[in-house]
């Protein structure tokens, strides 16, 4: 029996750590927060959009014109640029993810920018969408040049300057630099294997001349070529690799997120009241252990968000309070069980072991379909479905697994071997005697 | 037994309650959101008061964005349905609603989606269905395997996806009534909450037939099976079980419908039907008609 207890002490004492964890770690809760060691300060709960108020812009990429095995990595230097210029924008923990029309959902390819804690998002749409195409263009053969009355030769652009096969399609990456003697923010660019040699085929063919580099048609620079480039690095500018158009956009109000997180954590505190209070009114004492292995059930589930870190959301909020829900599913399962071997004549102690074992079965079979639809509701993929499916997926196997521990051992401390009529009306429930 | 005997009053119960929801889904129809058509819904909050929503009518119909659909919200607020908007067409909407400046507002939220966008989702949400429901079947078709006396174990499948439909038919009934008096839209979160009643109710049908499956088991061989006494044995032993798990979820997602984040109500709503009809179904109707399977086997047999 002692042995028993121990398990019940260490399985209290790591609930109590976990909750402590939680508390201090999260700002809104501790006032101490600010003093806290970085381990606490580094694990706040993450908000979504929904919560934590902010943008959410989907761009849809144009990659008609692209090889299709050149889709992905295209994708990502998309990616790249316009990460680079959100953070330039200044906005704190941007996230900027692609996401693909995949071989099942064939769609198109986007791209998806949250900014979180930005209503205001023109600028910001302006920077990531302004500049599709970045060309490059060598000079005009003599006999294009304009010569206008006087004999003077017209420096208009347009005619200045032919296009060549080289654009932003074959950057392979570009990264911000900043002038090491200036300190001004420029780009540096890296061309991929066809662009390089495109490069180094311009630059050689140019040398004494200018090379003008368009951005979105207009002429930013046209430096003269000194020597052939063949490394394919150099130059400053930062161009879409393809053009991409905003298809969907999603503000919401910080005033909206905050009232959406409050309403959140009233109705999960309400409904574990609602279900702590059913559990002791119908289980009586077993009730009592399964509302304590519910509340370190929440305890750990609060503490994964941390750690893993999940994005919390609306959606994702109701994933977890419908989880503890169902968290108590496999333990009314196994006092089902345990009621009905005590029917039949066994001590409290057999009824309890053969309860859990003869439940496990319904309880494995019950939770698989939950966790199926979690699965393939996270592959369905939007954040807001990702955000739901994830916790409640998570709230499925965390709730099974304390179940079949944390109830157990509970349980099994609470017999202490005695077998009189208090501990059989204990263990019994509701009308039942 | 009761269950077993008063069987077909169940039954009927369950078939009117379809016939009523599939009939509320055609008169109703259910209204498509811009999550899957596409669109742009602006949600502001005024300051002091609120101008008249006529006069908001005639400010926004001046920029000429098609048709407009405008709903007062609370005390201030008012949402405005639209097409897609761009950034530009975005701010335009928002200067006229100052109404000249005399109004102060804040935008509370502002959502457009882009048609192609809404295209994608649809297509998402209907693979996912697809998906759910085949993965569910072969769960089933998995899990009943070993059964096959009296009745084969394909009819438990079978009668798992009858009840399965029933169980979804009914919310999204009730769904097309919210639709129809309070604009409740099939948005993303409608397709996520049909596919978690796929998931969850699935398992109260399951544990039932679990049980079934073990009483049969541990029947005695020399003894004839009493296919309907085994059965609503069965169905008595998981009955508590069955209702007061469900409960349990009822009861949390009541918190959640009346104390829960605005954008979850009818999404906890819809779970909550699914969660009560589900149950109702595993022990008053898939049982009932496992004994009806049952008969009509006997029937063929003789």
């Amino acid at each position: 029996m002692k042995k028993g207890i121990l398990g019940a002490l260490i399985i209290l004492a790591l609930g109590t750590y976990l909750g402590v964890f939680v508390f201090k770690s999260e700002p809104r809760l501790n006032s101490n927060f600010d003093n806290e060691k970085s381990f606490y300060q580094k694990h706040p709960f993450r908000l979504g959009l929904d919560l934590s108020g902010g943008s959410h812009l989907v761009y849809k990429a144009d990659v008609s014109e692209v090889e299709k095995s050149e889709v992905p990595e295209l994708m990502n230097s998309l990616r790249d640029v316009i990460e680079r210029r959100v953070n330039i924008f200044g906005v704190s923990e941007p996230v900027v993810q692609i996401q693909g029309g995949s071989f099942i959902s064939g769609g198109d390819e986007q791209l998806i920018v949250d900014l979180p804690g930005v209503t205001d998002v023109e600028k910001a749409i302006e920077m990531i969408g302004q500049t599709p195409l970045l060309e490059f263009k060598i000079e005009a053969p003599i006999e294009n040049l304009k010569v206008d009355e006087n004999g003077q030769v017209v420096f208009d652009t347009d005619s200045a300057y032919v296009s060549t096969e080289l654009t932003g399609r074959y950057l392979k990456k570009a990264t911000l630099q900043f002038d090491p003697s200036t300190r001004e923010p420029m780009v540096s660019l890296l061309f991929d294997e066809t662009g390089t040699k495109l490069f180094s085929q311009i630059t050689k063919e140019n040398i004494g001349k200018t090379v003008a580099i368009y951005l979105d048609g207009a002429l930013i620079s046209n430096p003269v070529v000194r020597e052939e480039i063949p490394s394919g690095e150099g130059l400053n500018s930062g161009a879409l690799p393809v053009p991409v158009t905003l298809v969907s956009k999603q503000t919401i109000g910080a005033t909206l997120g905050e009232s959406a997180v409050q309403a959140g954590v009233k109705a999960a505190i309400i409904g574990f009241l609602l279900v702590g209070l059913f559990l002791i009114a119908w289980y009586r004492l077993s009730g009592l252990i399964a509302t304590l292995a519910l509340s370190i059930f929440v305890i750990i589930m609060l503490f994964l968000f941390k750690l893993i870190p999940v994005t919390l959301t609306a959606a994702g909020i109701a994933g977890f309070v419908i989880s503890i829900g169902i968290a108590v599913d496999a333990n009314v399962l196994i006092f089902e069980r345990v009621k009905e071997e005590l029917k039949s004549g066994k001590s409290v102690k057999d009824s309890v072991n053969a309860g859990f074992s003869r439940a496990w079965f319904s309880i494995r079979d019950s939770n698989t379909s939950s966790i199926i639809t979690a699965i393939i509701l996270f592959w369905f993929g939007t954040s807001l479905v990702k955000g739901f499916a994830l916790v409640f997926g998570m709230g499925v196997l965390v709730s099974m697994l304390s179940a079949i521990t944390i109830t157990k051992i509970f349980l099994r401390v609470v017999n202490f071997g005695q077998d009189n009529k208090i501990i059989r009306f204990l263990f019994s429930s509701g009308i039942s005697r | 037994m009761s269950i077993i005997k008063h069987r077909k009053i169940f039954v009927i119960i369950s078939i009117a309650l379809v016939v009523l929801s599939i009939l509320a889904i055609f008169v109703f129809g259910l209204k498509i959101g811009i999550d899957f058509k596409g669109g742009a819904l602006t949600e502001i909050s005024y300051s002091d008061t609120r101008p008249d929503q006529s006069t908001i009518e005639s400010a926004v119909s001046s920029l000429g964005f098609g048709t407009i659909l405008i709903q007062p919200a609370g005390d201030k607020e008012y949402i405005i349905k639209s097409r897609d908007l761009s950034e530009k067409e975005h701010n335009d909407l928002l200067e006229v609603l100052s109404i000249n400046n005399s109004y102060k507002f804040e935008e509370k939220s502002f959502n457009s989606i882009g048609p192609s966008v809404g295209k994608e989702l649809t297509r998402r949400a209907l693979l996912s269905i697809v998906l759910v429901s085949l993965a569910i079947i072969i769960f089933i078709a998995y899990a009943f395997r070993k059964v096959s006396k009296p009745v084969s174990s394909w009819k438990y499948g079978i009668i798992a996806i009858i009840t399965l439909l029933h169980d979804v038919l009914i919310p999204v009934g009730i769904f097309t009534m919210l639709s129809k008096y309070y604009g409740a839209e099939v948005d993303t979160l409608f397709v996520v909450a049909i596919l978690t009643i796929l998931g969850v109710s699935v398992s109260d049908t399951i544990v039932i037939f679990d049980r079934i499956r073990e009483n049969l088991r541990n029947h005695d061989s020399h003894k004839k099976i009493d296919f309907k006494e085994i059965v609503g044995r069965s169905v008595n032993q998981s009955f508590v079980r069955s209702i007061s798990t469900s409960l349990t979820v009822i009861l949390v997602l009541l918190a959640l419908v009346f104390f829960g984040p605005i954008t979850t109500k009818y999404f906890s709503l819809m779970i909550m039907a699914g969660m009560f009809f589900g149950t109702y179904s595993s022990i008053f109707l898939a049982s009932p008609l496992l004994t009806y399977a049952e008969d009509w086997q006997d029937r063929d047999n003789k």
